[in-house]
């Protein structure tokens, strides 16, 4: 199934800075990492393709960061923004112009040079409606966009080779998401004469700058990664060789792992073997776990009667209990009482969110108009455990009165549903949640609780439309000066709990991970659950059997 | 004969067009965009709108099959929504695997179907009989992801005799070729009883008696042979019963043939591959029918070509 | 085409046996008495299901589940143990009993009716709607029906009776090229010349003198088709496309509670036997009642 991307979990404050930021010291690398050995991951699902461009899975993401580069990235383990491609950047005081000057010596897997005329195509081609990127919205902020997007211009106009190795960046409003944006594998940059050899093809024959080079691919089996000798950072990375399984089911993974034939096992662990591991004390000790900039919420369309009343939501937001929904899916998550999880930004801790109380939540239904409820429909995704989750949410409605009936589809049959303003009533999130593309608080709002996400075939399922929150939202993100990082994070906290005085939403848990690693893996413990090279960051793991 | 092979070769070719139109509709009546699927949720109205445009999906639907169509006949299948690689390419790296799965499968069921068939005959109206014939019943019965889930846990998890799941050795191969080939040995078992206890009442098989040979010469010299072939014949027949296993079977074990693609690609609306599978299944079946039909008459002379 | 050549068309034509002997006959059988208690085992549990379990089907007990949210093994309070939702398994398979009977019977109802129509409009009235129509049947032979059963529960978004209607529309092909065969056999027979000749009307040759011929045929078939029913709700309902949530059905008890299947594997495998019970109920009684009926089709489906 598709898995929308993760970030973070420690959230560290966006390091947005005025004027040049230095190329980062050396950096710290584990003085006990041993180069060489090579391991096994698996995963479920198939890896659909490697170009940056397009891979939007949870198996592709950390394979494509680990194949190509961005003009940014982060700390590994953390959320902390660092230079990557860029050596250093410059951002004009009104925050609108941001000029990057490349590293030197980093070639493409070809041998070429990297120049600044390949991230100016990277740009253009990821806008380009033709590659069909799900990721295009996310430059949106860039002068020239809506003109390439539309399909009148080739290139960004906002984006400018200044010379081989300096590019200037023009948004048409301030962005203060911007270098998380550069961040992303969507910008990670691509060699054009590459990409014109394979046309849509080059997503099954990538070559980027990366610390891996694709050696192998046999389709719907097997990957292997191989290290990149050049890699321009040197020493990483650290492994020779990396062969990723894919048709594995987490399960046999698991068992495979005890047994010593596999690494890591990519889904982490199943449910079902869960308190068996971790009963385990030899086990436990190889577990790692990591938070995840993710909700699972219902969203109930405010467009359609009954919803429409402010009270109904309220009185739904009061009857679902969190915490046995929580126990459900085995403790591997934690209740919810607002959209942001708590490890993001502008999370706010002192809100307490609605209680659970059926009584209350009775009363205030009758307060509504609905003392002997009405009849729903809920709309959920149908793979495990989701129809399980909805089955509990129908049995809590049902004690206030609220007969909710089960729709139990396909992702896209629902996906469809909640773009469709008459479409679903209440949708169930679970296998479509929404998982922060990157660390910050703006990141849960725009298409999912903004008015521009409220239009057909949008992602605002709930239809929920507030102009002075978009206003206030977008007030928020020109604010690029770091001195007041808090302040923004400040507005949005506000943001969210108006948003949930409204009640569009009840947020339902935050989802942990957990994974495994086997005897023979090292490295720091978040390297497994990295906040953004999701699951592993693969450049910075090693093994401790090599000589 | 060939003038028949013509015809019926045209006739399939017509039932194909026909499985395709059927199939291109249903997935145009779909409710679920495929686009969107591709869009991303960050996408604005404008991208998704270019993306239709890209994909042609904004146009009638007699344009877009006919594009269809004049694309398949230059043995163009389209590319994938999500994996944009050609769907051609992807059937046929997963093809092997599972004509792999079905081979497996087609001896399982003949293995085990002929003999306890055979066995059943020879044993006619005895308890033994009896219980052959009910566990060819229970074979026919049973749900293949039952089978599937329990030969994993009795072989697999608890015995640990075979792989849990997956792909590459003959260790592999072992448990999904039980569970796919057990419908079809139901089947063979009770064709294979009655073909043998018409074959034992034959002439030649008492003229054989008569003259004293052993019983167990004439079973396998004689008998036998007479009574597998109209059997065998049948095989052709099983694709179309395997095309339907192969989506529950590839799932339970991990399988990675066209059952999972296909499996996968109707969840995410990926509308190229499901087309994809949906014609090659098709065609194996038709290959299959038309193989048991031209086979038939030189093992039954009973049976006419029409 | 082939058709084997029929070996009834040297045999006289008999009208069905009277029902009594059928019953007479089925009960000297053992595979068929096995069958047919089964089948009242299913009926009774389906119909007696609210007397026989103190439990709701629905309902998901506080105490069906260990804290860490695991399903209880079986037990004196909970006799085949909860599914992952702290829901009673017995009372399920009880509940479940009732969706896979009558989504066997409407489902094998409907489908027999399509088939019967289409086979006797295509045998007796061949011409051009006998062509098409049998055309048409060739085509929906050649689709791979367990993948044409999903892209049409994805299309009409599934409850009891669209599952329902999705089988009939995969189910009816076996039948309508029986009964085309059968069909268009009789309709060159000279009995049916002679009331031709004598002006009868086309309902009455139809009701008279085809259908009762046809009635052993649909009977066998009939049964026999609730088995392949049984088995392709089963396997909807355990892809997730089947009977929506929270209703009962053995296959989406499987589909639920699979995850759990290598620590708990009684959660699959007692509705697994319970599929595998009615399926192989109804197909000893149809083949019983096929040797009895003697209709001539024989060997696979």
């Amino acid at each position: 199934m598709k898995q929308f991307l993760t970030t973070t979990v420690a959230a560290s404050a966006l390091a947005l800075m005025l004027g040049l930021m230095p190329a980062t010291a050396q950096e710290q690398r584990d003085p006990n990492a041993k180069p060489g050995g090579d391991i096994v991951i698996t995963y479920k699902d198939d890896v659909s393709t490697l170009d940056p461009a397009i891979g939007y899975d949870w198996q592709n993401w950390s394979m494509i960061k680990s194949l190509f580069d961005g003009l940014m990235d982060y700390e590994p383990g953390t959320t902390t923004l660092r230079p990557e491609l860029a050596e250093s950047y410059e951002i004009s005081s009104d925050g609108t112009v941001f000029t990057f000057k490349l590293r030197p010596g980093v070639k493409f897997h070809n041998g070429r040079d990297l120049t600044a005329e390949d991230v100016k195509y990277t740009l253009d081609r990821v806008t380009n409606p033709k590659t069909q990127s799900p990721g295009a919205g996310f430059f949106a902020s860039i002068k020239g966009f809506d003109e390439v997007a539309g399909g009148s211009a080739e290139t960004l106009s906002g984006v400018t080779v200044v010379d081989p190795s300096t590019i200037k960046i023009e948004l048409s409003r301030p962005d203060a998401t911007f270098l998380h944006v550069m961040a992303l594998n969507f910008s990670h940059v691509v060699p054009k004469e590459e990409v014109e050899k394979y046309g849509p093809d080059f997503g099954k024959n990538p070559v980027g700058t990366g610390a891996y080079k694709l050696a192998e691919w046999t389709l719907g089996q097997r990957l292997v990664f191989e290290k990149n000798a050049d890699y321009w950072n040197k020493g990483l990375p650290y492994l020779d060789k990396i062969t990723f399984e894919v048709g594995q089911e987490p399960i046999v993974a698991l068992l495979r792992l005890q047994k010593g034939e596999v690494d890591v096992p990519g889904d982490g662990i199943p449910p079902a073997k869960f308190q068996e591991v971790m009963s385990d004390p030899a086990q436990k000790e190889r577990v790692v776990e990591g938070g995840q900039l993710h909700t699972g919420y219902i969203t109930m369309n405010t467009t359609m009667a009954p919803f429409d009343n402010v009270k109904v939501r309220q009185a739904v937001n009061m009857a679902i209990n969190k915490d046995r929904i929580v126990q459900l899916i085995n403790n591997r998550a934690v209740p919810a009482n607002q959209p942001l999880p708590p490890s993001m930004p502008g999370y706010s801790k002192d809100y307490k969110g609605y209680a659970y109380d059926a009584e209350k939540a009775k009363a205030l239904l009758a307060e509504a108009g609905h003392a002997d409820g009405f009849e729903t429909e809920l709309y959920v995704m149908n793979t495990d455990p989701n129809p399980r989750i909805a089955q509990a949410i129908q049995q809590d409605l049902a004690a206030i009165g609220i007969k909710a009936n089960i729709q139990s589809l396909a992702q896209a049959n629902v996906i469809a549903a909640g773009g469709d303003k008459a479409g679903a009533p209440m949708i169930w999130s679970g296998g479509m949640g929404w998982i922060a593309d990157f660390p910050d608080p703006s990141n849960f709002y725009g298409p999912i609780l903004g008015c521009g996400g409220a239009v057909p075939g949008g992602w605002n399922w709930s239809w929920y439309c507030n102009e002075d929150l978009d206003k206030m939202a977008s007030e928020a993100d020109s604010i690029t000066d770091p001195a007041k990082a808090e302040e923004r994070y400040k507005m949005w906290g506000t943001i969210y709990e108006k948003i949930m005085e409204d009640a569009p939403w009840v947020p339902v848990f935050n989802e942990q991970r957990f994974t495994m690693r086997s005897p023979r893996m090292a490295g720091a413990d978040n390297l497994y659950v990295d906040p953004v090279h999701i699951p592993i960051n693969y450049d910075y793991v090693y093994v401790n059997d090599v000589q | 004969m060939i003038a028949y092979i013509g015809r019926r070769l045209i006739q399939s070719a017509l039932i194909l067009l026909g499985v395709s139109i059927i199939t291109f509709a249903l997935l145009y009546l779909l409710p679920a965009d495929p686009v969107r699927q591709i869009a991303g949720r960050s996408a604005t109205p404008q991208t998704v709108e270019n993306i239709r445009q890209q994909l042609g999906l904004d146009q009638p639907f007699f344009v877009q099959y006919w594009r269809y169509l004049t694309n398949l006949l230059t043995g163009d299948l389209g590319r994938s929504y999500i994996q944009r690689s050609e769907v051609s390419e992807l059937i046929v790296s997963r093809l092997p695997a599972s004509l792999l799965l079905m081979l497996g499968a087609i001896f399982c069921e003949l293995a085990i179907g002929l003999t306890m068939g055979l066995v059943a005959a020879t044993k006619r109206g005895s308890a033994t009989d009896q219980t052959l014939m009910l566990t060819s019943f229970v074979g026919v019965s049973a749900p293949q992801f039952v089978v599937g889930l329990l030969l994993l846990y009795v072989f697999a998890v608890r015995l640990g005799w075979f792989p849990i799941g997956g792909y590459g050795t003959w260790k592999h191969l072992v448990l999904p070729s039980l569970t796919l080939g057990v419908l079809g040995a139901g089947w063979y078992a009770r064709m294979m009883r009655s073909s043998m206890i018409d074959v034992l009442r034959q002439d030649y098989i008492r003229t054989a008696r008569a003259k004293g040979l052993r019983r167990g010469t004439i079973l396998v010299r004689h008998a036998l042979p007479n009574a597998i072939l109209p059997v065998v014949a049948m095989i052709g027949i099983d694709i179309g019963i395997f095309m339907g296993g192969i989506v529950v079977v590839e799932s339970v074990f991990g399988w990675p043939g066209i059952g999972q693609l296909a499996w996968q690609a109707i969840q995410r609306v990926d509308i190229p591959i499901i087309m994809g599978v949906t014609l090659v299944s098709a065609c194996a079946i038709v290959l299959g029918n038309l193989l048991a039909d031209i086979v038939a008459p030189f093992i039954d002379p009973r049976i006419k070509l029409r | 085409m082939t058709t084997p050549i029929s070996p009834d068309m040297s045999t006289p034509l008999l009208p069905a046996k009277p029902r009594s002997g059928i019953w007479r006959q089925l009960l000297k059988r053992r595979l068929a008495i096995l069958g047919l208690a089964l089948i009242a085992i299913a009926v009774a549990g389906a119909i007696l299901a609210p007397l026989l379990t103190p439990y709701d089907p629905n309902e998901q007990m506080f105490d069906g589940l260990t804290l860490e949210g695991a399903p209880l093994p079986p037990s004196e309070k909970f006799w085949l143990g909860t599914d992952l939702l702290g829901r009673d398994l017995a009372t399920r398979i009880l509940y479940g009993a009732r969706t896979s009977l009558i989504i066997g019977i409407v489902a094998n109802g409907a489908a027999l009716l399509i088939g019967a129509l289409v086979g006797i409009t295509a045998g007796y009235f061949r011409g051009w709607i006998g062509n098409a129509l049998m055309r048409f049947t060739d085509l929906m032979m050649a689709f791979p029906a367990l993948l044409l059963a999903i892209c049409l529960a994805a299309i009409l978004q599934p409850s009891l009776w669209i599952v329902a209607l999705v089988i009939a529309l995969v189910n009816w092909v076996q039948t309508a090229r029986v009964i085309y065969t059968e069909t268009s056999s009789l309709a060159e027979r000279e009995f049916i010349d002679a009331e031709r000749t004598i002006g009868a009307s086309t309902p009455r040759i139809l009701f008279r003198h085809i259908l009762p011929h046809l009635l052993p045929t649909l009977i066998v078939w009939g049964t026999l088709g609730i088995s392949t029913t049984v088995l392709l709700e089963a396997t909807l309902s355990y892809l997730g496309i089947g009977v929506q949530p929270p209703t009962a059905s053995w296959g989406n008890i499987i589909f639920e509670n699979q995850t759990y299947f290598q620590v708990a594997p009684w959660l699959v495998f007692f509705p697994g036997a319970a599929i595998l019970a009615l399926a192989l109920a109804f197909n000893l009684v149809g083949d019983a009642l096929r040797d009895i009926l003697d209709p001539t089709q024989r060997g696979r489906a």
